[in-house]
């Protein structure tokens, strides 16, 4: 119910929102949460394993019950928390793990069968017999797993992610961030203040304190504006920080426009990687719990979470409240309580000395032992001198002590302290380098320690920066001490709960320990403790103390499990950001690409790069037969094709020659200028890293191409030839890839239609190079061919490529040629015998590809020790050889090939086929692939095998050169 | 995780590409015997501490880097150009 002039929620704003289907009120500045709870609902999730009743717990992102489904027209968002999500006008919320109904739960029949279900019941019951673990027992277990559901479509939300640089990020705002972030930025420190509630200000909010003799809201709010005034200041609200990474990193998950209903250009979220030379956790402290028997109905919540919903959003969770803790904080929550006129029935303080309080009853020395009330808390059963007193409430608010929220400090491997004196773990100094707990995050819980304690990190922080401190009063707060005496359980029948989020009871860390899963580690795992969507947050100190006790160790001696971030759950959505389809990869284009879409030309990725599969004609039902007629173009008239994506390195300087007789293993200090030449690259071990042609420009300069596949990796590679083995050579180079666009010039008639557009006819021989005036423009032609007819390629700076491709494709068309595509490409090398990044994948070496002799006796270069070591040479090795099948059966790339007449096993494969094609020239299908001492088996026939495709068929080895094995076209 | 680019200053872990140890660097004479080549080309250490390894600045001036790091705490202590390096043998 909503209590009048509490609260800081905008009561002019009224939102309508759903649940379940059914409308409901609230105000602008609501969670879920508190909405809910002003209407009294107070059912709002099942548990995961149980299916138990469930209301919130917590006011803040450490929530393990209340987590719903959100359904918006794009998304559906499963496991939000109704502590974090704020309502707006038609927020729609599903309460989730309950079928039919939140309130009539069929699976809540898991309930009552519980007593079979305690820890590694799966491990222990779905063993046997072994026939049904995918059938049965799999289907069965999916179904039931899991809380929230999936919309099963893509989220086309939109996401967002962003980095940021400051000297001291400010991670927490309450009175020690604040603090910190005031004294840091009026000293004149580049400032980011970090809070993941929606409005500033933190328990100073939350427990309405006075600060410097005001009203805490009306200090925070003096701050606030100071900051914000500051140009220096950045403050980012409803922001998480998640994770303290490396050299000052911070992941940080902005909730943008999750508290808004959706709108074009609104990002959900933001994903933000935040650079700070100095970090101030002030992150605050968690309330833990009591694990007393039935601790888990609804109604029953921690004792801070009720100051956060009275003081913040004017909520009080029931009529009549009474308070279980083991310490002074939850008196607080009794005071606020009667203050707002809510009766508290009774204060149960287990300490035995525990101080009395004004008007209210005090059983001191006492515990709640069981618990009754089925959709909702009804009564409980208070133990005190050996009698059993029935207490009438709606609403039990626990405390068990608090935990300093020190997740982040040990995001390094770092491992919290144990302080006896605050019955907490507390965090270790330096284990995040850069990174300095403060305030409740480092133990201290009284307002004043905060704001002393935010101050002096500060000041660190400025020193560390060199920065020099501006003068800041500390205003006046309460600094009452913390006194607590553990107690972790309650013994007593019944279940009683440590983690909510998966319903882990003391008596499941009691079996783990009895069956020896006693390491800390082993318990999480074995009773998935702490491993629901809120982590533990809340439960795992208290079920580690449970171990300990079922173990006879210490807690320190137990120690705790790993923290690892994300603080709180991060959606991959948010992650990745801009990385969904077109997103995912840059686009290139060549200057060909309108020209070939234009022409119907569906587009291939290689790489980065769209090329042009093929060039569809009308009446070709089908890209072979596009494929098939323009292969014939280029081998009986004329095509044009766009190979501007090869890579293209300019190198020059006196030294050059030798640069290049030193990566290639071939010679190229001997090749005359004006010339081309193949050359064969190895890595040092010996393999094949790529191949080209690299052309003489000039005595001092060279131009080399790589494969498309490998310019990136060959640039690498010569840089660090160059650096690390030749820095003082006189050589420079650089990739002019993009500044050049290059069109393949191929057939019997290419120098027909290159003469069309030339002042002066071609006249090159065979591997020539010469630069080329074509249409006023200076380019260069070279005499290479890819496809084995006589051919020619020629370059223009980029910007003329377009046109240049548009004329030649148009004077081609008058020959009775045209434009072919990556298909044909294919075909053509391949019916030529020429390797691509398919055949040299890595794996094979010189001698393998046949080109050993090309591995110059006359100098050293790189790879040439490696390709020369035992193993690499020789008749076991996997050679290339060509393959070829007459009829329709086609060959498949993938295959394996086998001895005719061999078993066919993995152990008796022969080699494996790498490309294949139809030859429309020879009619049949060919292929080229590896066999193991292929060239000495030419004419033998072998067996090709695929069992993924379902081939099996018998083919010849050949010569991999299928057509003008002497040249005689080339050099035509 | 930044890398400090004595070109570029500070920069982005992304922007680098990884290679391996430092021993890369190290190229046996033509020569030498096969276990030389073997050592070269495939035996590292992998030390928890300190670290001498090599990254190239792929996404900036094209570098190629020697970085001193500590592997446990994940500190980097230098990064020098591999090119200033004096070489000791071609």
């Amino acid at each position: 119910m909503r209590i009048g002039g509490k609260g800081l929620i905008d009561r002019t704003k009224p939102v309508k929102f759903l649940f379940d289907g059914r409308a409901y009120g609230g105000y602008r500045g609501d969670t879920l949460a508190s909405a809910l709870l002003a209407n009294d609902v107070r059912l709002m999730g099942r548990s995961f394993k149980y299916h138990r009743p469930r209301g919130v717990l917590t006011a803040g992102s450490e929530e393990p019950n209340a987590l719903v489904e959100i359904i918006g027209t794009k998304n559906q968002t499963p496991n939000v928390r109704a502590t974090v999500q704020e309502v707006f006008e038609g927020l729609n919320a599903r309460s989730q793990n309950r079928w039919p109904s939140l309130r009539f739960d069929a699976l809540g029949i898991n309930d009552a069968v519980s007593p079979f279900l305690s820890a590694g019941f799966y491990y222990k019951t779905f063993m046997w017999p072994r026939a049904f673990w995918e059938r049965i027992y799999e289907p069965l277990i999916r179904r039931a797993a899991g809380l929230g559901s999936l919309s099963g479509r893509h989220d086309e939300g939109l996401y967002e992610k962003a980095y940021a640089f400051c000297d001291l990020l400010v991670i927490g705002s309450g009175p020690t961030g604040l603090m910190a972030a005031l004294t840091a930025a009026r000293s004149g420190a580049d400032v980011i203040l970090a809070d993941e509630e929606a409005r500033l200000g933190g328990r100073v909010l939350a427990d309405d304190i006075m600060v410097g003799g005001k009203p805490g809201s009306d200090w925070v709010a003096e701050v606030k504006a100071e900051l914000t005034a500051l140009p220096n200041v950045r403050i980012m609200t409803r922001t998480t920080v998640t994770g303290a990474y490396d050299h000052g990193t911070y992941g940080a998950l902005e909730r943008v426009g999750l508290h808004l209903r959706a709108r074009a250009n609104l990002p959900r979220e933001c994903f933000w990687r935040i650079v700070a030379k100095r970090a101030i956790l002030a992150s605050g402290a968690l309330e833990r719990g009591i694990a007393f028997p039935m601790n888990d109905r609804p109604g029953i919540m921690m004792a801070g979470a009720l100051r956060s919903y009275l003081n913040i959003y004017g909520v009080a969770p029931a009529k009549r409240v009474t308070i279980f803790a083991n310490n002074d904080s939850a008196r607080a929550s009794a005071r606020a309580m009667i203050k707002a006129g809510v009766t508290v029935a009774a204060i149960i303080d287990s300490r035995a000395d525990a101080p009395m309080e004004d008007g209210t009853i005090v059983h001191a020395g006492a515990q709640v032992t069981t618990t009754r009330g089925r959709l909702a808390l009804r009564e409980i059963t208070v133990r005190k001198g050996g009698e059993d007193i029935l207490i009438e409430t709606d609403c039990l608010g626990v405390s068990g002590g608090w935990n300093p929220t020190l997740h982040l400090t040990c995001h390094m491997n770092g491992r919290p302290s144990w302080c006896e004196e605050r019955a907490a773990f507390v965090p270790q100094p330096g284990a995040v380098p850069g990174l300095f707990a403060a305030g409740a995050a480092n133990g201290t819980f009284s307002t004043h320690g905060c704001l002393a304690a935010g101050h002096a990190a500060a000041l660190a922080a400025l020193s560390d920066l060199e920065l020099r401190p501006a003068s800041v009063m500390l205003p006046e707060a309460e600094d009452a001490p913390y006194r607590i005496a553990a107690l972790w359980a309650v013994a007593g029948k019944g279940r009683a709960w440590l983690d909510l989020g998966n319903d882990v009871t003391t008596k499941d860390v009691a079996l783990s320990a009895q069956e020896n899963f006693s390491s800390v580690e082993h318990m999480k795992r074995y009773t998935t403790q702490g491993m629901a969507p809120d982590q533990g947050k809340s439960s795992n100190v208290a079920a580690l103390a449970v171990l300990a006790d079922a173990t006879g160790r210490s807690i320190p001696e137990t120690g705790t499990t790993t923290y690892r971030p994300p603080f709180v759950p991060v959606s991959i959505a948010a992650l990745g950001a801009g990385g969904r389809g077109t997103g995912f990869a840059p686009q290139r284009f060549l200057t060909s690409d309108q020209a070939s879409r234009d022409r119907g030309a569906p587009m291939i990725e290689a790489g980065l790069w769209y090329r042009p599969s093929y060039f569809p004609k009308p009446g070709e039902a089908t890209w072979r037969e596009s494929c098939d007629r323009e292969v014939m173009m280029v081998r009986e008239t004329v095509g044009v094709a766009d190979v501007s994506t090869l890579g293209k390195i300019d190198i020059q300087g006196a030294d050059a020659a030798r640069f290049l007789d030193f990566v290639y293993s071939n010679m190229f200090s001997t090749l005359p200028v004006g010339r081309v030449r193949y050359g064969l690259m190895l890595r040092e071990d010996g393999f094949v890293l790529d191949d080209g042609t690299t052309a003489r420009l000039g005595e001092q300069r060279y131009l080399m191409t790589t494969t498309t596949a490998a310019a990136g990796l060959v640039m690498r590679h010569l840089d660090f030839v160059h650096q690390a083995f030749c820095a003082d050579w006189q050589v420079r180079f650089i990739s002019v890839t993009e500044a050049w666009a290059q069109f393949a010039v191929a057939g019997p008639q290419a120098r027909v239609l290159l003469n069309s557009m030339l002042d002066e006819p071609v006249d090159l021989p065979f591997m020539g190079c010469a630069p080329l005036r074509i249409g006023g423009v200076e380019g260069r032609i070279f005499r290479i061919s890819f496809s084995g007819e006589e051919g020619y390629e020629v370059a223009v700076p980029t910007r003329y490529g377009e046109a240049l491709f548009r004329d030649l494709v148009a004077r081609a068309e008058t020959i009775g040629g045209g434009p072919y595509g990556m298909e044909a490409l294919n075909v053509l090398r391949i019916e030529k015998g020429f390797i691509t990044h398919a055949e040299i994948h890595g794996r094979v070496t010189a001698f393998d590809i046949g080109m050993n002799k090309m591995i110059s006796a006359k100098k050293d270069c790189i790879g040439k020790a490696g390709a020369l070591r035992p193993g690499l040479v020789g008749p076991e090795r996997e050679q290339m050889v060509g393959l070829r099948v007459s009829g329709d059966k086609g060959l498949v790339a993938g295959a394996h090939l086998f001895t005719h007449g061999d078993a066919i096993s993995r152990v008796a494969s022969q080699g494996y086929v790498t490309s294949v094609c139809w030859s429309p020239m020879l009619n049949q299908w060919l292929g080229l692939g590896f066999l193991k001492n292929g060239r000495a088996r030419h004419g033998e026939k072998v067996r090709l095998v695929d069992h993924m495709r379902d081939v099996d068929l018998i083919c010849e080895v050949c010569d991999p050169v299928f057509h003008d094995p002497n040249g005689e076209k080339l050099r035509a | 995780m930044r890398l400090s680019c004595p070109l570029c200053g500070p920069r982005d872990r992304r922007e680098f590409y990884y290679y391996g140890s430092d021993d890369y660097l190290n190229r046996p004479a033509p020569d030498a015997q096969p276990e030389a080549w073997d050592d070269y080309l495939h035996l590292r250490d992998n030390p928890a501490g300190e670290l001498k390894d090599l990254w190239y600045h792929e996404l900036g001036c094209g570098q190629w880097l020697r970085v001193t790091r500590n592997t446990v705490t994940h500190e980097v202590l230098q990064t020098e150009l591999v090119a200033d390096r004096k070489v000791i043998r071609r």
